[in-house]
């Protein structure tokens, strides 16, 4: 699975304004919900979701990275944003970090198997440091979609 | 160097593979040992220490992994490991295991 295959371009947010996990949250599901990806009256309840999640493990998984995600069954297929914060958002992440790069999730909930290519996609390329590194820095909606273009086409991992 | 790596090939039996949860736990348990834990799945193998490297496995249930361990407490952190595996990650979904012991943890709707 490639990024283009599950980020929204428009739920691209390249300067996340929250610094607390709840406000962070609600932003990346709200960017979904204003690219008309996910339904305003479902944002509430995909927002529980996903914080009854965290409520089990963060989902701060190192290396300034937080995949927040949850099944939802207002979803027909698996919708994801990403925001980058610069200043970084307490994630109560497993290393104890801030998170800089967070990307959600939102899948259907008869389909874990693409829940896993997602997620695997985004590890298999955060390893990389030096995108890592690249898309923590970045600043624009352009820089962003580049660099995750980049990473579909192979260019950081082989 | 030289030491002998002890091997185990278990099977991802909860249905919903392993995800960030299980690998976490995974990772937990990896880590309280001083032996190196590798994961191999297929043809990648992934430090068993490292959620990022096990997350990249994509292990979605009916996978087989070959979990391997080398160092002084190898034995002890494969049995760890291999049983948490095969314990569904506590992940006991009612649609799949009835009867034994019941969860650790509450089961909760998550992926």
């Amino acid at each position: 699975m490639k990024f283009s295959d599950f980020v929204c371009p428009e739920a691209i947010r390249a300067q996340l304004q929250a610094n607390d996990k709840l406000s962070a949250i609600r932003e990346l599901v709200g960017a979904l919900v204003e690219a008309g990806r996910l339904a305003a009256s479902e944002q509430d309840s995909i927002v529980a979701a996903i914080m009854k999640r965290e409520e089990l493990g963060s989902t701060g998984i190192g290396r300034g990275i937080a995949v927040p995600h949850t099944k939802h069954p207002s979803v027909e297929k698996l919708v994801g944003a990403v925001a980058i914060s610069e200043e970084g958002v307490n994630f109560d992440s497993l290393d104890g970090e801030k998170v800089q790069l967070l990307f959600v999730l939102i899948s259907p909930p008869d389909r874990p198997g693409d829940h896993l290519r997602a997620l695997e996609n985004i590890s298999r390329q955060l390893r990389d440091d030096m995108f890592a590194k690249f898309l923590k820095q970045a600043k624009t909606l352009e820089e962003i979609q580049q660099l995750l273009e980049e990473a579909d086409n192979n260019q950081f991992v082989s | 160097m030289g030491e002998e790596t002890a091997t185990r090939i278990v099977t991802v039996v909860n249905p919903q593979g392993v995800h960030a949860r299980p690998a976490d736990l995974f990772v937990r348990i990896a880590s309280r040992y001083t032996a190196s834990i590798h994961v191999r799945k297929g043809r990648e193998q992934v430090d068993g220490k490292s959620i990022l490297g096990i997350l990249t496995l994509a292990a979605e249930q009916g996978s087989q992994l070959t979990i391997g361990a080398t160092g002084p407490d190898a034995d002890e952190a494969l049995m760890a490991l291999a049983e948490l595996v095969e314990d569904g990650f506590h992940e006991i979904d009612g649609a799949t295991v009835r009867g034994g012991d019941p969860p650790r943890t509450p089961r909760v709707d998550d992926n």
